[in-house]
């Protein structure tokens, strides 16, 4: 079967502290669920062109707790880990996301997986404590991009005066 | 260089919950600054405390239309936020699309599995 390019990630900010990403996959969702907690199948494509990812460690139950640890492109390492609070397989899952760089922002991310004829739309709603946080997370998550964002973001208060 | 104020950022300007709604509601089009006090339930000074910090970024422009003063949309301002966000889309995409690759992979897997176990109780 020939891969189904099902466009891109679509990030949304429904409210101040609060990420969106939503995207359609073409696989039952068994299937797409599987990828999203299997070590091995996680560290096949978690950091994106990003980096290599180092290791994955899940221990799948509420309580059990995550680890996700990539080197990133420029050399240096991210980490990210956390805690499952509410596991419904192949529905969805509940998880504290702590950026190991950024220790008091924890987040809940809620991750939720759809299945309609075959196709499987996942959706990972982040949630902050605040604002800040929030912004500072969608800086991190560009991970090796980061440095050129932040001097975009300068470079875009400057010209806004 | 001076610092600018943080009501003259973008990103400011847009950070609070009223000054969204307003320009939720131009994005439907002009309003005169009436309808908006009245959609948003707010005291006129309010409003045009909110649609003066949108001015300030450029999201709103006014004109007069007789005694009325007018507002519209401008969206221009906004692009950098799009851009920033579309950053963050960005390193999902990439993720996604590997994703992708590892599921049509466990599909065909999935898929030969079923075969055998056909081809096994037919025999």
């Amino acid at each position: 079967m020939a891969p189904t390019n099902s466009g891109t990630a679509v990030v949304t900010l429904p409210a101040d502290t609060q990420i969106l990403i939503t995207r359609e996959f073409g696989a039952p969702k068994h299937l797409v669920y599987r990828a999203w907690t299997t070590p091995e199948l996680i560290k096949r494509w978690w950091s994106g062109d990003r980096g290599e990812v180092l290791s994955i460690e899940v221990d799948l139950r509420p309580g059990g707790s995550w680890r996700y640890l990539m080197r990133a492109n420029g050399g240096f390492e991210v980490a990210f880990h956390g805690e499952y609070r509410e596991i419904i397989a192949n529905e969805r899952i509940v998880l504290t996301e702590i950026y190991e760089g950024l220790p008091e922002a924890q987040a809940i991310t809620t991750v939720t997986f759809a299945e309609l004829s075959g196709r499987t739309t996942v959706t990972v709603l982040v949630e902050h404590a605040s604002k800040e946080f929030r912004d500072t997370h969608l800086d991190y998550g560009m991970e090796g991009g980061m440095q050129e964002a932040m001097d975009h973001l300068e470079q875009v208060a400057r010209s806004l005066r | 260089m001076a610092r600018a104020a943080t009501t003259t950022d973008v990103f400011n300007a847009v950070a609070e919950g009223r000054r969204r709604q307003i320009l939720d509601v131009l994005a439907d089009g002009e309003r005169p600054v009436n309808d908006l006090v009245d959609l948003l339930g707010l005291a006129q000074p309010q409003v045009s405390k909110h649609l003066r910090v949108l001015r300030e970024v450029g999201l709103v422009e006014v004109r007069g239309d007789g005694r009325q003063r007018v507002y519209r949309l401008n969206g221009q301002p906004l692009k950098p936020i799009h851009d920033w966000v579309r950053h963050y889309e960005r390193t999902w995409t990439q993720r996604f699309d590997r994703l992708e690759t590892v599921l049509t992979e466990l599909q065909e897997a999935e898929l030969q599995q079923r075969e055998e176990h056909e081809d096994g109780t037919d025999e």
